[in-house]
């Protein structure tokens, strides 16, 4: 037996309320499947299950607030119950199956093994016969509710507290939206926790993506117009990329020691509407081609701004990017996110003037930066990755 | 004497003032039973009365339960309206035959041509060390069967009250009278007179839990729920005062208000009274239900002389506690 508790969902998060059970007592469940809907001051959050097996009881309810680490749900191994021996089966082939004792012909044996129910494993729900009228009349399923009668049944209270955190959901203004307030406490806490406690040291280089451009151009005219990639994308995905070549800025923080982490899950900064900030991953960023990303980051922004991020995206990135171009911006001197180490920020694309071969010429330029937590990694690493992400930028064609 | 006009009484005196209204105003009544003369009753109810009425109205009979309850009901053919008195329900098994197959049929059998007008007294319960001959609660016996009526006054309006209605009624009624209730001390209004023997009567208002009981066990569970309420346990107190028939439009109302309902019944728990209630309950009102009912009961041994062995066997105040606790999951 296993327990499924409270993820954490960033490094600022303390407690969420658990909004919603997807699963219910009895059924099986896979890893990585979504089970359950928790509320953050980031929002609501899809929280994934970590382990296959059976759900076998659901402790809290929907509408509890509680801490992270809190066991949220029992589960049990999901070996199946032992079935009974089925009869020997004369076989034709495979391995022969000698009966105990000779059996005449006229002795029939069964064709097929007698169907055994117990197989299945079948956890009957508890609740009042009160409950489960109301449930009905509510249209409340039963299956989510965390019984608080008797040996743990489900009582009328409990079904109608559940109604009662639905019909909460239900009136919010929009699916998916947050409250801007503890929004803005979340980040204030994370961000006063960063400066305290994060040396930082900052590098910045000005990127030539002249070639880059003329790649992606390229590449997008040979695509249908649904299909074709931002520029973005491939920033991204020289960014990923680069950062495997310099590990000790891709991973956390943690206890006064560098954990580096064995895959880029690339954070991306998403501005929601009314100055909210989430910066959920794109996991294996550096294992993704540039089309690939480009899907993630649709699917990711979209997803961030109806409110249905993951908490497999929330509470893994190892390291973010911060890209304000579309803002005007020109250089980015971004605040890290603990317990990451490092943030890597991308400016606007201005036409420059550029020294190419001893001649001055007009070409797309990008500056980017990196913020890094000097606990982790010395300038020269930091340097060594800005290298790497203009030397990926000079040749795109390897990262499709 | 209050200020509210009320006396100071017993249910003991309160008994005995029925019996005197009832010779008083009725000359077919008189009294008959065991030492009800010259001894003034077992337990005192029928003191002075001999000495008030005279020898024809207040007979002391043989010991032979069979032979006076059986004169009772041939008095009452004849158009008498004897009460007989019986010592303890435990002894008036004796008189089974007469009640059960005589009392309880005739009217049926004579296709409604005679009736017995028949009122039947007899002590019950426990809690007095007189062990297993004098202790028992039978009244789930008589409540089985039909052609009876069966009441149980656990107040002293009700003491003073049921003889009298009980005597109205054309048919059979037995009247149970827990011994431990004779000393109970009370105010009786000075005009207090016959009342209704057909309804419950919810003794305290409640909106959490609905206990269930009657006769020796009301005062136990008012005092369990006077506790619960300092606990913030709202319960609510139904005194079934009619034990056959039973007024379930009173306790399915209140279960199906407070969906919750622990029965309190110091008879056994099998085949007993208990174990109908509860059927009733969940024949009437099952999707009102909000957790199983719970029964706090005599425990099925027969009831015990020694004194902390007869308090392990009757339901006692911290009993009612706990099941209502466990009903309502704030164990």
């Amino acid at each position: 037996m296993s327990e499924f508790r409270m993820p954490s969902l960033g490094a600022d998060m303390e407690s969420g309320t658990l909004v919603e059970w997807l699963v219910r007592p009895g059924q099986a469940v896979k890893r990585g499947q979504v089970v359950a809907v928790v509320e953050t001051q980031k929002g609501a959050v899809e929280v994934e299950i970590w382990e296959d097996g059976i759900v076998q009881a659901l402790l809290v309810q929907p509408g509890a607030c509680v801490p992270v680490g809190e066991v949220l749900a029992t589960l049990a191994d999901d070996t199946p119950l032992p079935a009974p021996m089925p009869p020997p089966l004369p076989s034709g082939e495979g391995v022969e199956v000698l009966p105990a004792r000779s059996i005449p012909a006229s002795e029939s044996i069964p064709s097929q093994p007698i169907p055994d129910s117990s197989r299945q494993p079948t956890v009957r729900l508890r609740a009042s016969p009160a409950a489960r009228r109301r449930a009905q009349e509510l249209g409340v399923d039963l299956a989510g509710i965390h019984g608080t009668g008797p040996n743990g049944a489900v009582s009328l209270e409990d079904v109608e507290h559940a109604a009662r955190a639905a019909q909460t959901r239900a009136t919010r203004p929009a699916a998916g939206a947050y409250d801007p307030a503890a929004m803005r406490a979340a980040i204030a806490a994370a961000m006063a926790k960063s400066k305290r406690e994060i040396p930082h040291y900052y590098l910045g280089t000005s990127i030539d993506v002249g070639h880059a451009q003329d790649w992606l151009s390229e590449t997008n005219a040979q695509r249908p117009v649904k299909a074709r990639i931002l520029f973005a994308a491939v920033l991204l995905a020289a960014v990923a990329r680069g950062l495997r070549e310099v590990p000790e800025l891709n991973g956390f923080w943690i206890d006064g020691s560098f954990q580096s982490a064995e895959s880029v899950h690339l954070g991306v900064g998403i501005a929601l509407r009314g100055g909210g900030l989430v910066a959920p991953a794109i996991q294996h960023a550096d294992r993704m081609s540039v089309s690939e990303l480009m899907q993630a980051l649709g699917d990711l922004v979209q997803r961030a701004r109806a409110g249905a991020l993951r908490s497999s995206e929330l509470n893994t990135a190892t390291v973010t990017v911060t890209n304000l171009g579309e803002q005007g911006v020109e250089s980015v001197y971004g605040v890290i996110y603990p317990p990451q180490v490092a943030l890597v920020g991308l400016g606007k694309i201005l036409e420059r003037p550029w020294v190419q071969d001893g001649a001055v010429c007009v070409r797309p330029v990008v500056n980017a930066t990196l913020a890094a937590d000097h606990r982790a990694s010395v300038g020269h690493r930091g340097a060594l990755f800005l290298a790497a992400l203009d030397r990926l930028l000079q040749e795109p064609e390897k990262l499709a | 004497m209050s200020t509210s006009g009320k006396a100071r009484t017993t249910y003991r005196e309160a008994v005995r003032a029925a019996l005197r209204e009832a010779l008083q105003r009725d000359p077919r009544v008189f009294l008959m039973g065991e030492d009800v003369g010259r001894y003034g009753g077992t337990y005192a109810c029928s003191k002075g009365l001999l000495e008030e009425f005279g020898e024809d109205r207040v007979r002391d009979t043989p010991l032979s339960e069979s032979a006076f309850v059986g004169a009772g009901i041939g008095a009452a053919l004849n158009g008498m309206r004897p009460i007989v008195e019986i010592m303890t329900v435990n002894f008036s098994l004796l008189a089974l035959d007469q009640i059960v197959n005589t009392a309880a049929t005739l009217r049926h059998m004579s296709g409604g041509q005679f009736s017995i007008p028949l009122v039947i007294r007899m002590a019950t319960g426990g809690g007095r060390q007189l062990a297993a001959q004098h202790s028992h609660s039978l009244e789930a016996w008589y409540a089985h069967v039909p052609g009876l009526r069966v009441v149980s006054p656990a107040t002293l309006e009700d003491a003073r009250g049921m003889l009298w209605s009980a005597l109205q009624d054309a048919d059979p009624v037995i009247i149970f009278e827990h011994a431990l209730l004779y000393n109970l001390e009370g105010e009786l209004a000075p005009d207090a007179g016959a009342v209704d023997i057909e309804r419950a009567a919810v003794r305290r208002a409640g909106s959490h839990v609905t206990l269930i009981t009657y006769g020796g066990s009301l005062g136990k569970t008012l005092k369990a729920a006077a506790i619960l309420a300092e606990d913030s346990i709202d319960a609510e107190v139904i005194d079934l005062r009619s034990l056959r028939p039973l007024d379930e439009a009173t306790f399915l109302a209140s279960v199906a208000k407070t969906r919750h309902a622990v029965i309190v019944d110091e008879g056994w728990k099998s085949v007993g009274l208990s174990a109908e209630i509860l059927a009733r309950i969940i024949e009437g009102c099952f999707y009102e239900l909000d957790a199983p009912i719970a029964r706090v009961c005599g425990r099925e041994v027969p009831i015990p002389y020694a004194q902390h062995m007869e308090e392990a066997a009757l339901p006692q105040v911290k009993d009612i506690l706990a099941a209502v606790r466990r009903v309502l999951a704030h164990v």
